[in-house]
């Protein structure tokens, strides 16, 4: 394979309609005789619905139907969850897709209104009058499993939905240890906000029975098999189409109420409706992320040898079960609490939490940023604890090279690493010794400079079906390809993945333009339709490029071994005989005679003279199952200065040096760090959901929810190093969401770092003027730095 | 309640429209839904983010804060007037060859915003990029690239003509 396409920063094919406003998102999409649709939301976060008025709303001009949730009972099922850990006891309680008596959060769902025009959704939803009884309600999880704390679920005593415990032995290991460091952390609630709002369009196809469902999903397929059965459509007369989507990171994952009653309502009026959330309604309603607190020990030697970890950890899930809500707290973070160490012993133990907020589930990352922050952060303070530089510590601990593949202590197999190898040239590129000298000199001054690292592994690119299976997914993680190669020798890929702005529409190309010798122009992506694409698991978990691009690799090799029998009976040499190199098929040996792949599938479509045995057409598909996840891992710093006299935090300096494999288009998997960075400084330094007592969100808007924005961002500077996963025919591991996970630990011990002359330990996060300077002022009152 | 419905005419990406609205409509919708001019996207109910910005008379503003009868009159460039006779515009080539985009969300409004100030402030540095950044949210690409896009767009246009804002002047008085 001679062509370099492979590795190049080939500019994105998705671009050319993205930069002219020609982008097909769901709300862009306008039918003949649409409908608008908007959902009344409880105000309250607990209460008894007692009495619903809609009389005035259906009399509106323009208003064509409102429903109610008990009119909705029994006709729409119970919204499910699919994640189902095993041995955790899950209560899997009811959701009803509009509440028919009682909401649990601010946000419920109680009726749904069908206008005729956008405008008069707020002005129909304002006149429907609902009487509640406000009950007593619980926001926090350490709070909602006390005696007494009311209660969400009649079916989930103490309000706990999951227990889940795995691990080692490490009592035994805490007993004898020189050293313990226990610390509590509070992971804060986060809001995804992908700048495109949650949306759908349903169109019900009256003659046919079909219905078809453009929606903001990042996985079209899981939508259509969870929605025709909550619909009792059947599945193949429901397509779920989602175009241009504008983000998701994790929160267009899950099947959410409102996509289903819009499709309920198109199909029940026979006419086309469609959704789109303000982003007030986002703030409210689409899932949130993190919200743990969790209580973890250490135990280590004197010498830094970390001898055990142990975590026991308060997952808020929200008041309902989201798809992936319970999966995340659970396998995504429990598995992988030792992070890149090799620990001896190290145990999980998880409590899923029902509280009267917005469901949580998937947030980028889901789980490994929550592990990566604990164990990141522990292992500063222990070699605080002991004084040694965390640097030293984490050379004595992280996994070794000679190790791969590396059992953890849950029974996970990483695949490959250098870890000390990303560790150096990241210390390199910062001059970590030069740092540390400045730092002390400014320190002369009463100037705080802070240097953190974050010396991360991910499990990601899910995964093994088995795995799924095992782990209680209620789906394969399998990913399906079909390479079509058109007669004129053109190209179409159809992938199960369902990209949203990481590039696959390129990557992909370029993968099969690298393999067949075809042009990145001739070969176009198709992704995210339920009618062209049989079947796929969808995009999430880092897995489009290690999971579907595996497929996507085999399909080709498929296609290039067809194309080579055919070639070989052109040619009249035998098949083994036939090499394959840019596009072109040679007689072994013999550069002077060939056919060319277009020749060649011309002629596999004329069919008029091929080989005995092989029909006409030049197409396969592959489904592949992969046999492990793949383990991206690096070492990020980032370098900080704290304001002793305001509090402010400014990040100076950011390096990521980062392993994904081999990569495809180095200007995409920047541009995956750079973003995931961003949202891991913003989980550090600026965002946090809050509720106030009566479990009103008093984060909701953009106004009061702190997104990080360009001025508070340094240049940010990517590095890799390259080793392979063994384990999926290209090589790479997932890159989507590395950024995220190593970067919020980065910053916060950096931090940390600057207020050691304080005596300050630990901050929780967001690391705001008013908490990082309410501590310094604290320790100065006790007599830390003056 | 529907309102009583008013008539506007104005000059969108060069072409003149008329149109009857509520007054309450807000540009941003005008635009999408009764212009079919989806590019211009709507992230947010707070002015917030950026997503929905348009030039009007040249000036970089947020639709969404505009209602639609005081455009009545003002010359509208959305992203689908930007290319220059078919010619991207150069912060539409540099978006693409510096990855300034990646769900393509925020992009239309990022591009309005960018073509504004590679305009009017082609010597912008670094950090007075981040600051005229200020008004957009884009939650992919944490920025880095966007601003690397910004000062190729100034190097691009330094090699080109006419500034857009210049083209936007004219026309229809207010
Ligand atoms: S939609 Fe206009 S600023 Fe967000
Ligand atoms: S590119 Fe997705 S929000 Fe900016």
């Amino acid at each position: 394979m001679s062509q370099a396409i492979f590795g190049e920063r080939v500019q994105r094919k998705e671009d050319v309609r993205l930069v002219r406003g020609r982008g097909q998102y769901t709300d862009d999409i306008q039918l003949p005789g649409m409908l608008y649709a908007g959902i009344l939301r409880s105000p309250h976060a607990h209460a008894r619905i007692k009495r619903i008025d809609t009389s005035a709303a259906e009399q509106m001009d323009g208003v064509v139907k409102v429903y109610t949730g008990r009119d909705l009972k029994g006709r729409i099922g119970s919204i499910p969850t699919a994640w189902i850990p095993p041995d955790s006891d899950l209560k899997a309680v009811e959701h009803p897709a509009l509440a028919y008596d009682t909401v649990r959060y601010v946000g419920d769902g109680v009726a749904l209104v069908i206008v005729t025009e956008r405008a008069l959704v707020e002005d129909a939803l304002e006149a429907i009058r609902v009487e509640y009884e406000p009950l007593p309600s619980v926001t926090d999880q350490m709070a909602a499993i006390q005696a007494g704390a009311p209660l969400l679920h009649e079916g989930a005593p103490s309000n706990i939905a999951l227990h889940w415990k795995v691990g080692t032995d490490t009592e035994a290991a805490f007993q004898g240890a020189p050293v313990v460091v226990r610390q509590t952390f509070r992971q804060q609630r986060l809001i995804p906000n992908p700048m495109e709002p949650r949306a759908t369009v349903a169109q019900y196809d009256t003659v046919t029975g079909e219905l078809t469902v453009w929606a903001t999903t990042q996985n079209p397929h899981i939508h259509r098999f969870l929605m025709a059965n909550i619909l009792g459509i059947p599945e193949h007369k429901l397509r779920v189409v989602a175009q241009d989507v504008g983000g998701g990171f994790g929160s267009k994952i899950a099947c959410y109420p409102d996509e289903v009653l819009v499709s309920y309502a198109a199909r029940d009026l026979g006419r086309p409706v469609k959704w789109t959330e303000s982003r007030s309604e986002h703030f409210l309603v689409t899932t949130h992320g993190r919200d743990h607190v969790d209580e973890v020990e250490l135990a280590g030697t004197q010498d830094g040898r970390i001898l055990a970890i142990r975590v026991r950890a308060y997952a808020n899930l929200g008041a309902y079960l989201s798809t992936a809500g319970p999966g995340v707290p659970t396998i995504l973070f429990g598995l992988i609490v030792n992070g890149a160490y090799d620990i001896p012993q190290a145990s999980s133990e998880v409590y899923g939490i029902f509280t009267n907020t917005t469901p949580v589930d998937a947030y980028r990352g889901a789980g490994r940023p929550e592990a990566t922050y604990l164990i990141e952060r522990i292992v500063d303070r222990y070699a605080q604890e002991i004084g040694m530089d965390p640097v030293e510590v984490r050379r004595r601990n992280l996994v070794k090279k000679e190790q791969f593949p590396f059992t953890n202590p849950f029974g996970l197999t990483y695949d490959s690493g250098n870890y000390h190898q990303a560790l150096d040239l990241a210390l390199k590129t910062v001059d970590y010794e030069a740092l540390r000298r400045e730092q002390e000199a400014l320190r002369q001054q009463g100037k705080y400079i802070g240097i953190g690292l974050s010396t991360y592994v991910e499990m990601c690119g899910l995964g093994p079906s088995q795995v799924a299976g095992a782990v209680g997914f209620q789906g394969g993680l399998w990913e399906s390809a079909l390479v079509r190669i058109h007669p004129t020798g053109k190209v179409t890929v159809f992938t199960g993945a369902s990209p949203h702005g990481q590039g696959e529409e390129t990557t992909f190309a370029q993968i099969v333009a690298e393999r067949l010798g075809v042009s990145v122009e001739d070969i176009d992506v198709v992704h995210g339709d339920t009618d062209r694409i049989s079947m796929g698991w969808g995009t999430y978990g880092s897995r489009t490029t290690a999971v579907g691009g595996g497929a996507l690799a085999l399909a080709v090799d498929r296609v290039v071994a067809k194309a080579k029998r055919i070639a070989a009976h052109m040619l009249e040499v035998p098949e083994e005989a036939v090499e394959f190199q840019s596009g072109r098929f040679y007689p072994e040996g013999n550069r002077d005679r060939s056919v060319s792949l277009q020749e060649v599938t011309l002629q596999a479509y004329l069919a008029w003279n091929l080989p005995a045995g092989v029909e006409p057409g030049l197409e396969a598909s592959a489904f592949y199952d992969p046999t492990n996840f793949t383990y991206p891992f690096g070492t990020h710093v980032a370098v900080v200065s704290v304001d002793a006299d305001t509090g402010e935090v400014r990040l100076l300096r950011y390096v990521a040096v980062d392993d994904c494999g081999p990569v495809i288009n180095p200007m995409i998997v920047e541009g995956q760090v750079h973003g995931g960075i961003a949202q891991g400084v913003g989980q550090a330094l600026y965002e946090g959901a809050r509720y106030d007592d009566d479990g009103q969100l008093v984060t909701g808007s953009f106004l009061d929810y702190a997104m990080p924005r360009a001025r508070f961002l340094p240049r940010l500077e990517t590095l890799n190093t390259v080793t392979p996963s063994p384990h999926n025919p290209l090589g790479v591991k997932g890159v989507g969401e590395t950024g995220t996970i190593a970067s919020t630990p980065a910053v916060v011990n950096a931090v940390i770092d600057a207020l050691t002359p304080f005596g300050i330990t630990d901050l929780p996060m967001p690391l705001t003027p008013p908490t990082v300077w309410s501590a310094i002022h604290a320790a100065r009152q006790t007599g830390g730095a003056s | 309640m529907a309102e009583e419905r008013v008539a506007i005419q104005l000059i969108v990406n060069g072409r003149a429209v008329r149109g009857q609205v509520e007054p309450r409509m807000l540009l941003a919708y005008y635009l999408r839904d009764e212009l079919g001019l989806t590019g211009t996207h709507v992230g947010c109910d707070t002015s917030q983010c950026g997503a929905c910005t348009v030039l009007l008379d040249g000036l970089a503003v947020k639709s969404c804060t505009v209602l639609a009868v005081q455009a009545d009159g003002c010359h509208v460039t959305t992203v689908e007037g930007l290319a220059e006779d078919g010619q991207p515009h150069p912060v539409q080539q540099a978006f693409q060859e510096e990855h300034g985009l990646q769900c393509g969300f925020c992009t239309p409004g990022a591009l309005m915003l960018s073509a504004w100030l590679v305009d009017h402030h082609p010597q912008a540095d670094e950090a007075a990029i981040r600051e005229a950044l200020d008004g957009l949210i884009c939650r992919c690409t944490g920025y880095e690239n966007i601003v690397r896009a910004i000062q190729r767009a100034q190097a691009l246009r330094q090699e080109t003509a006419e500034p857009l804002a210049g083209r936007a002047q004219g026309g229809v008085s207010r």
